[in-house]
């Protein structure tokens, strides 16, 4: 145990020396090297990140493997995608973005070791990554303890605001509150039944919509979550068909949708005769193609983005991405959010003419992208995105089809009152 | 709880829960199986039987595909080639790996642990590597989807009803070849008493890898049972393994009966909770359960009385 402790700490002492030797004659051929540049090294970077004259590093950090692959393949393609759009572009203040690609592996305590990793050791500028609030949770003491830089993709439950994380993702009152909105009003629905995978984001997002239901004069029927992987949701569709519920608010996340949609489906309850009507927060495009279209007919889903948006920006975005990542390649909702994440980024290094992070976040808020393929949106003083919602019903094919639009764009709220 | 509703509702909740356990108790069955025969007859403690169990159902994704393809108009049959394709290819690569490796370690049962361990790393990666890391959607016929409605008011999943006759004709399967037949013999007879089984002429060598493929062939036919109420992806594997060494351990190694006693236990119990409680309640209920009535009696329910 002693010598352990003796090696470890002698290890660390040589790391740092040796990044030291390292770094300090960089520094000193960097400043010589970039009096020809407008944009020298020095000027642009003086808080140590990964910063040459010509690159510039960023790190990718999403599930490769494990459960929550079927979901967050679809980010890293939209992440790569969208800095090699920017490179090709000219890159950001004249440097080419590289990337340091890690794998958080479904596995909470993973994310974190990576993101200390990427930046400490790799001393990217910024990283885009995680998915699940776990993930993010997870990741958060990391960011806030080394002043790093996280632009997240996913729609999430609010009640978060860090000054070192941009959330590029709808938050609840965005999702929720107008999807609960529209099916009270347009379907006149009253008895809903929640049902959701056991972890953050379901559960605080079932006491959001529990609390809007019951504003609105409606009546939560039953409230059940199962863990992450499980396969057997029969005894859960018996129940629902005892309480008869008008909704099935349906937010189960990973493989187990396709255990739950497979299973809906033999057990006799049909989504396009909306008796119940299923409406799911947790499915995007990238979840269908493990579901199968044929399980999926019939669902409504509220995001704000879905790959049938008819908008310009969208054709050029679904397009480039079907020529980089295959014909068959579909875009969710949090592909689509983290597509934006290097721009944003990129936008706000711009504007404030400099990669560290402290410059870079006083100059985003406010910041607009109308060349995002969900339309037009801005970064509120919040650190999310003002953007609009969308309701779509999903057909056989593995699409989904716009059925209903906010007309304005919603304010994100993450820390609603009287929801919490 | 149940005062709102009528009596006939009660009764067709009841019914279609009751089936629910069924099914349940078919699947834990048929996952299990497999694993008996390894962990029963051989002690080879199999980490990878997930991923036999997922080598099957990508062998029924391909199926599905080759037949959309090319046979269209008999695509309502594939299931059943898939379900005798997944058995064979599993069988062969559970002989394969029986030759490569597992005969090597019959002694050492840790090393057998870490050695299946780094078997179902590798089948994950090779199914990455193939079929990408994202999940497959298997279509499945449509004879196979959706419901049967007894009456207005109950509806039979249509899927249920096949993977419990699988089930029973596998489970009779095994029950006629372990008792009935000469292989079953000697299967017993080299679990019982290697060298003398060895002495009186029985090839041990091959009796101990046509029983591994066995195992891994029937985990092969599970898996591809379950593209029908599962995921099929890279990891899938790891969401059966826990309750199917659970099924084979409590049940008592190497005892048929024991498993199928197992498997119909425990999944009651889970059904039945899961239904007046929340699915994790459920889920912890029974794994808590298991865990004392195992340390009261560590050999599982049904153990075999052998002289040792």
């Amino acid at each position: 145990m002693k010598i352990f402790n003796y090696n470890f700490k002698r290890r660390l002492l040589h790391k740092q020396i040796l990044s030291a030797l390292v770094i300090a004659p960089s520094m000193l051929m960097s400043s010589h090297l970039a009096l020809a540049d407008n944009l020298p090294t020095t000027d642009v970077n003086k808080t140590n990140l990964a910063v040459t004259d010509d690159t510039v590093k960023v790190g990718i950090l999403h599930s490769l493997t494990g459960t929550m692959s079927i979901s967050e393949t679809g980010s890293v393609e939209a992440e790569k995608l969208a800095i090699e759009q920017i490179n090709a572009q000219g890159g950001v203040l004249g440097r080419q973005i590289e990337y340091i690609q890690e794998d958080g592996a479904s596995d909470w305590p993973t994310f974190a070791e990576k993101s200390k990793k990427l930046l400490i050791e790799d001393k990217v500028a910024t990283v885009f990554g995680g998915w699940t609030s776990a993930s993010r949770k997870a990741m958060l003491p990391i960011f806030e303890q080394y002043n790093g830089l996280l632009y997240y993709p996913t729609f999430y439950e609010g009640l978060e605001q860090s000054a070192n994380v941009f959330y590029t993702g709808q938050e609840a009152t965005q999702q929720i509150i107008s999807g609960i909105d529209w099916v009270s009003k347009d379907k006149g629905a009253k008895k809903f039944f929640l049902l959701g995978s056991d972890y953050i984001w379901p559960r605080t997002s079932n006491k959001i919509a529990r609390k809007h239901i019951e504003k609105l004069g409606g009546k939560v029927v039953g409230e059940e979550y199962y863990p992450l992987g499980h396969t057997q949701f029969n005894s859960v569709i018996n129940k629902i068909k005892l309480k008869k519920p008008d909704v099935i608010y349906a937010i189960v996340v990973g493989g187990s949708n396709v255990s739950f949609y497979k299973q809906l489906k033999a057990a006799g309850i049909d989504m396009t005769k909306e008796k119940p009507l299923v409406l799911t927060i947790s499915v995007t495009e990238d979840e269908i193609l493990g579901i199968g279209g044929e399980n999926m007919e019939g669902a409504y889903a509220a995001m704000k983005y879905f790959q049938s948006l008819p908008n310009e920006n969208n054709k050029a975005f679904v397009s480039a991405f079907k020529k980089k990542w295959g014909e068959d390649s579909v875009i969710g909702d949090v592909t689509q959010a983290a597509y934006l994440g290097p721009w944003l980024w990129k936008a706000a290094v711009e504007k404030a003419g400099s990669f560290d992070v402290d410059k870079v976040r006083a100059a985003s808020p406010g910041l607009e992208l109308d060349t995002a393929p969900e339309g037009y949106v801005r970064i509120h003083e919040n650190h999310h995105l003002w953007s609009k919602t969308r309701i779509a019903r999903a057909g056989d094919d593995g699409q989904y089809q716009l059925i209903y639009e906010t007309e304005e764009l919603i304010e994100p709220n993450p820390f609603p009152k009287g929801y919490q | 709880m149940f005062s709102d509703y009528t009596a006939n509702e009660l009764t067709s909740i009841f019914v279609m829960q009751g089936f629910s356990g069924l099914i349940l108790f078919s699947v834990f069955l048929l996952m299990a199986l497999g694993l008996a025969i390894i962990f029963g007859q051989m002690g080879i403690i199999n980490m990878a039987h997930g991923e036999f169990m997922i080598l099957g159902a990508y062998v029924t994704y391909l199926t599905s595909e080759l037949f959309s393809s090319y046979f269209p108009t008999l695509f309502s049959g594939y299931f059943f080639i898939a379900i005798a394709l997944a058995f064979v290819v599993c069988g062969m690569l559970g002989a394969f790996i029986e030759w490569i490796m597992i005969r090597h370690l019959y002694n050492r049962p840790l090393d057998t642990l870490l050695a299946t361990w780094g078997l179902s790393l590798i089948m994950q990666q090779a199914f990455r590597s193939i079929f990408g890391a994202r999940e497959v959607g298997v279509t499945l016929p449509d004879w196979l989807m959706g419901s049967y409605p007894l009456n207005d008011m109950i509806d039979l999943p249509i899927n249920g009803f096949f993977v419990m006759g699988l089930t029973i004709v596998i489970t009779f399967g095994v029950y006629v070849l372990t008792q009935k037949t000469r292989f079953g013999k000697q299967t017993r007879a080299v679990v019982q008493n290697r060298e003398m089984a060895g002495a009186v002429g029985i090839n041990t060598e091959k009796v101990d890898r046509l029983t591994y493929a066995l195992g891994c062939g029937i985990a092969g036919i599970a898996g591809a049972a379950f593209t029908m109420i599962g995921s099929t992806g890279p990891t899938s594997g790891q969401q059966y393994i826990v309750d199917t060494f659970l099924v084979v351990v409590f049940g008592g190694v190497s005892s048929l009966l024991g498993t199928i006693a197992a498997a119909f236990s425990i999944s009651q119990v889970q059904s039945v909770m899961e239904f007046f409680l929340t699915g994790s309640t459920a889920k912890v209920l029974t794994l808590l359960a298991v865990v004392l009535i195992l340390m009261v009696r560590p050999q599982g329910l049904f153990a075999l009385k052998v002289r040792r």
